[in-house]
């Protein structure tokens, strides 16, 4: 989902740049609000693991690869804005020193992986585990559903900006000057690989972690925070 | 042991551990991710290379490209493997210096 340099118009890239501003501000601007010291670590552990997380390429064979993100697990533990901050950190780091996304798409790439996936993730682990217990199963399997709906809504959306491009910019006699496939190819793509096989890593991961922490420290589990 | 100490243990694996991330994709032949593939496998799939995906995909020389050394690549799975365990140690290091630098600027004090 790592949307590398030539795949997307000027258009696409700088909607989206102008589009994170105003979410980076906010995230700061909130975060700096709610955020305690004790809590730095854990953004730090949060940033950490969604980078090592994005290294376990998962093959479909003869075919193509993808990987887990970890955003929705920082966004249950420190809240989206926090996630965002975190995940965007990762992001960059990755762009800037493994050419891993591109540079011109860092604000489409923050957008769906550092903004839509923790924050529907989030929205949708405080609904299923709405007013269970700490140790309840249901955190378990809201954090599972809440990783498979965040990392397929954001890679629908990463299809949709691949879509796009064919329509946005192409020559005279129809060859496409970025992402040569339409809407109809990206987002059956982009969706279909996340659906059946990336999303249920993402859920996998979502859920262990939130198991294992349930046992050692119920306390990282908050019902609330921003 | 104290939780975050752990979780650090558990990153510290989870980096080791890192290769199986390019050796399970390459043992099952599997390409690159859907919309990440380099200008020639463009030339591949669609019979061209977009004209301006072309100028740009060289936009940026990024100092470990892919996660390994440049002029490793024929080297072959070991040292592509011990290049990606650098990689993550790098990255994440960079990483978490980064997120404890904007913590810090961001937390209040003393809570």
């Amino acid at each position: 989902m790592h949307i590398p340099d030539g795949y997307l118009g000027p258009a696409t890239s700088g909607f989206f740049y102008v589009a994170m501003l105003p979410i980076w501000t906010a995230a700061s601007r909130i975060v700096k609000k709610t955020l305690k010291a004790r809590q730095v670590p854990m953004l730090a552990i949060g940033a950490a693991f969604s980078f090592v997380i994005m290294m376990f390429n998962v093959p479909i064979p003869g075919g193509s690869t993808g990987h887990a993100v970890g955003g929705v697990l920082a966004a249950i533990l420190l809240g989206p804005w926090a996630a965002c901050i975190a995940i965007t950190v990762a992001l960059v780091v990755q762009a800037l020193l493994f050419g891993d996304g591109g540079i011109t798409a860092i604000g489409a790439n923050c957008f769906n992986m550092a903004f839509v996936l923790p924050f529907v993730g989030y929205y949708v682990y405080r609904a299923v585990s709405y007013n269970a217990p700490l140790d309840a199963n249901r955190r378990v399997i809201a954090a599972g559903v809440a990783g498979y709906i965040g990392i397929n809504v954001a890679a629908c959306l990463a299809g949709v900006e691949f879509g796009l491009q064919p329509l946005l910019h192409h020559t005279a006699s129809g060859q496409a000057l970025y992402c040569p496939y339409g809407l109809s190819v990206a987002v059956p793509a982009m969706a279909g690989e996340h659906l059946l096989i990336f999303g249920w890593v993402e859920a996998i991961v979502t859920a262990l972690a939130i198991k294992y922490l349930q046992k050692q420290a119920p306390e990282l589990l908050p019902e609330g925070g921003v | 042991m104290k939780i975050t100490t752990k979780l650090w243990v558990g990153i510290a694996v989870l980096i080791l551990l890192s290769p199986i991330g390019l050796i399970i994709p390459e043992h099952f032949k599997a390409g690159s991710a859907w919309g990440e593939w380099g200008a020639d496998e463009m030339q591949k799939l669609v019979g061209y290379i977009p004209q301006c995906l072309e100028k740009l995909s060289s936009l940026w020389n990024a100092p470990m490209p892919d996660y390994a050394f440049k002029g490793w690549e024929e080297k072959g799975l070991p040292y592509l493997s011990l290049a990606y365990i650098i990689s993550a140690v790098a990255g994440i290091a960079i990483t978490v210096i980064l997120m404890l630098f904007i913590g810090k600027m961001l937390a209040k004090k003393g809570e």
